[in-house]
């Protein structure tokens, strides 16, 4: 998971990097598969490995700069990345060095049970707000993303996931 | 016999015992591998022989479709004379695709181009592992089994994309966005199609949405969701989006034989082209296995008499029944434009599928209504999706009207 | 090592990539996919929590990674919007480029 995401963020070439957040993002849902959490794996899968990653992909390929050569691109500046890394080996430091200090109480046995139909009357009753302002997000992201991607009056019906 | 003796009988425990007297062959700490292997092999086994035959289905009836005989030559090594109806032909085939060269152009992304094959063949069988073929044949008991068939058949997507890309060739790139359009629209009605039952259910496992499919009204009136006014659409539309998700006739425009090349496949040959074929099939077949699973019962018997029957039995037949189906639309309907294409799904298939969803809310909603208030609820929930289904035909439609063709004089 | 403390290392190990991918890159695609793979770290620890946690609710954890997973589709959605926007106007998605609004 680790490996794929930092060679992800490494390479040069631009559809290797989005092929292997791909892979990432399915070994957090191998995670997920691991720690119980079957629904959320499969939720994961389905969003990340469906929906996101063609919409990653034909935004790289709409986005390119010459139609014939590779889909590399150059560099960030020396500074910029020089930067960005000593920014990120700091955080990096000091979160492991907070987990590894931290104690925390004695973790459950077994995995708590969870059915899917536990989750879904969950979802209605406990969380039924939460629930229809994300169905109300998402239209809105729908209808915002088509109306911003589109060219003419006639909307591409693609570009939406 | 009682209703248990049936469903206990050796017939329907016979793939079973089978298994478990291989296990118990093995030393102990081995038998839940071998428990899992087995079931493995089997499921591969049997859909293996499965795709190559549905391979030769399709080619005879075809040509029986089109007034040809189809192959009908190949017979036993050896034997001169015996041509078994060409029955051994899918081996021929698998013979000359196995010896063929395998061409990967310089230019390509070697390791992209030889893991697409891989990953679709793996994915299309994953999808196998949810669906209940008998009574007590399921590979995996699973609780969200539903969200499992539809994630493993969202890799394929990926796939397609990776073949298209890594041939680095334009015409199989544009050819895989294409086809991702198509498959990326087409799984909206398709999931959408499919949220009725879950609704009606309240379930995601297969094998319970099986079980709710039990029972006979007079013995012969199956309880099967294709026989409700909810169910009958939302089996239309998965009809309709499996044919198009698994790039069959009408919806075949990926890779149209008779104007592209093969379209992401242009690049593939060999082995590899058979891989994505196989790929194919395996797609189809899960999803017809899936239609059958969801609306037409599962493995429940038909006629309440008939239980006698495996239930595995049942579901192959309908399963070869949903495949006969399908060839037989292939052999009858014209090819769509991509534009109508596009627009069937967003502008007529997904409306009427959210309007379903509405309709089977009205079901649960209604569902101590007896008597003569049964009727009722059948005219409502059948007005509920006839009504808008006649209005937007007409309107989507209008100004359209079959071709009139003029010759000179 | 509690199973806990290997899982809060590799969320923070991957938030710590995505943070590095999204300061270095120029790119604003790969800018917005490490932004992803934060979203995802932060993910993993709700997970982590809901099942080696202290005290496991039945599935709290669970409801809290579904909502922040069709957030983070939304949001990828709009913001691959953005970006073919942006590169319709400037034919360049370099973020060093779209600064036409700097004083």
């Amino acid at each position: 998971m680790l490996g794929s995401a930092a060679a992800a963020m490494l390479l040069r070439n631009l559809i290797h990097s989005a092929l292997l957040l791909i892979l990432s993002w399915a070994s957090v849902a191998a995670f997920y598969l691991w720690a119980g959490a079957e629904f959320a794996a499969f939720a994961q899968i389905l969003v990340y490995v469906g929906a996101i990653s063609m919409v990653v992909l034909f935004a790289v390929l709409l986005t390119r700069q010459n139609q014939v050569a590779d889909v590399v691109i150059e560099p960030a500046s020396r500074k910029r990345a020089t930067t960005a890394l000593t920014v990120g080996a700091c955080l990096a430091g000091i979160l492991s060095a907070a987990v590894v200090a931290s104690r925390f109480p004695a973790a459950a046995v077994t995995a708590p049970a969870t059915t899917v139909k536990l989750i879904g009357l969950e979802l209605m009753e406990r969380h039924g707000a939460a629930l229809l302002i994300i169905g109300v997000i998402l239209t809105v992201a729908l209808i915002g993303a088509t109306l911003l991607a589109a060219t003419e009056a006639k909307r591409n019906p693609e570009d939406a996931p | 016999m009682s209703a248990a003796a049936l469903t206990d009988s050796f017939l329907e425990r016979a793939p079973l015992a089978l298994r478990d007297w291989v296990v118990n062959f093995l030393p102990a700490p081995l038998q839940w591998l071998g428990h899992h292997l087995i079931t493995i092999i089997a499921v591969l086994a049997v859909f293996g022989t499965f795709f190559a035959f549905t391979t030769i289905a399709e080619r005879k009836l075809l040509a029986r479709l089109q007034n040809r005989l189809g192959p009908n030559r190949s017979g036993l090594p050896w034997i001169k004379g015996l041509t078994l109806f060409g029955l051994s032909q899918p081996f021929a085939d698998a013979i000359k695709t196995l010896t063929k060269e395998d061409i990967v152009p310089a230019a390509a992304d070697k390791c992209l181009h030889f893991l697409a094959p891989v990953i679709v063949v793996a994915f299309s069988l994953m999808t196998f592992a949810v669906l209940p073929f008998g009574r007590h044949l399921i590979p995996v008991e699973l609780d969200a089994a539903l969200l499992y068939f539809f994630a493993a058949g969202a890799a394929t997507e990926l796939a397609i994309f990776m073949a298209g890309w890594s041939s680095r060739n334009k015409y199989s790139l544009l050819a895989a966005m294409r086809a991702l359009a198509q498959l990326i629209s087409y799984e909206l009605p398709l999931i959408l199609s499919v949220v009725p039952i879950v609704l009606v259910t309240s379930t995601l496992s297969t094998q319970n949405i099986v079980l709710a499919q039990g029972g006979w009204t007079f013995g012969f009136l199956p309880h099967w969701f294709v026989f409700t006014p909810w169910g009958f659409p939302a089996f239309i539309i998965f009809l309709v989006a499996a044919l198009a998700e698994s790039n069959r006739s009408p919806f075949d425009l990926p890779e149209a034989e008779s104007e592209l090349i093969a379209g992401h496949l242009t690049e593939y040959s060999g082995f590899k082209y058979a891989l994505f074929f196989m790929a194919e099939y395996f797609g189809l077949t899960a999803l017809s296995g899936l239609g059958v699973t969801l609306f037409l019962g599962g493995w429940q018997a038909p006629i309440a008499a008939l239980q006698f029957i495996p239930s595995y039995a049942w579901f192959m037949l309908k399963l070869i029944g949903m495949l006969v189906f399908f060839i037989w639309i292939r052999g009858t309907l014209l090819r769509l434009r991509i534009d109508q294409l596009t627009r069937l799904a967003w502008q007529f298939l997904v409306p009427l599928a959210l309007l379903n969803v509405g309709n089977a809310a009205f079901w649960i909603l209604t569902a101590s209504w007896s008597g003569p208030l049964q009727l009722i609820r059948w005219a409502i929930s059948l007005a509920i999706i006839v009504i808008p289904f006649i209005l937007l035909g007409r309107t989507l439609t209008a100004g359209y009207a079959p071709r009139t063709y003029r010759y000179a004089p | 090592m509690t199973p806990l403390h290997l899982c809060l290392l590799i969320s923070s190990g991957l938030f710590c990539i995505g943070l590095t991918g999204a300061l270095a890159r120029s790119n604003t695609i790969l800018v917005l996919l490490g932004i992803e793979l934060m979203l995802n770290a932060a993910n993993l620890n709700f997970i982590a929590f809901w099942r080696f946690g202290p005290a496991p609710s039945p599935a709290n954890g669970m409801i809290f990674v579904l909502f922040a997973i069709a957030v983070a589709a939304a949001e990828a959605a709009v913001g691959l919007a953005l970006i073919i926007a942006v590169y319709r106007h400037q034919k360049n998605i370099r973020l060093q480029e779209a600064n036409t609004l700097r004083g």
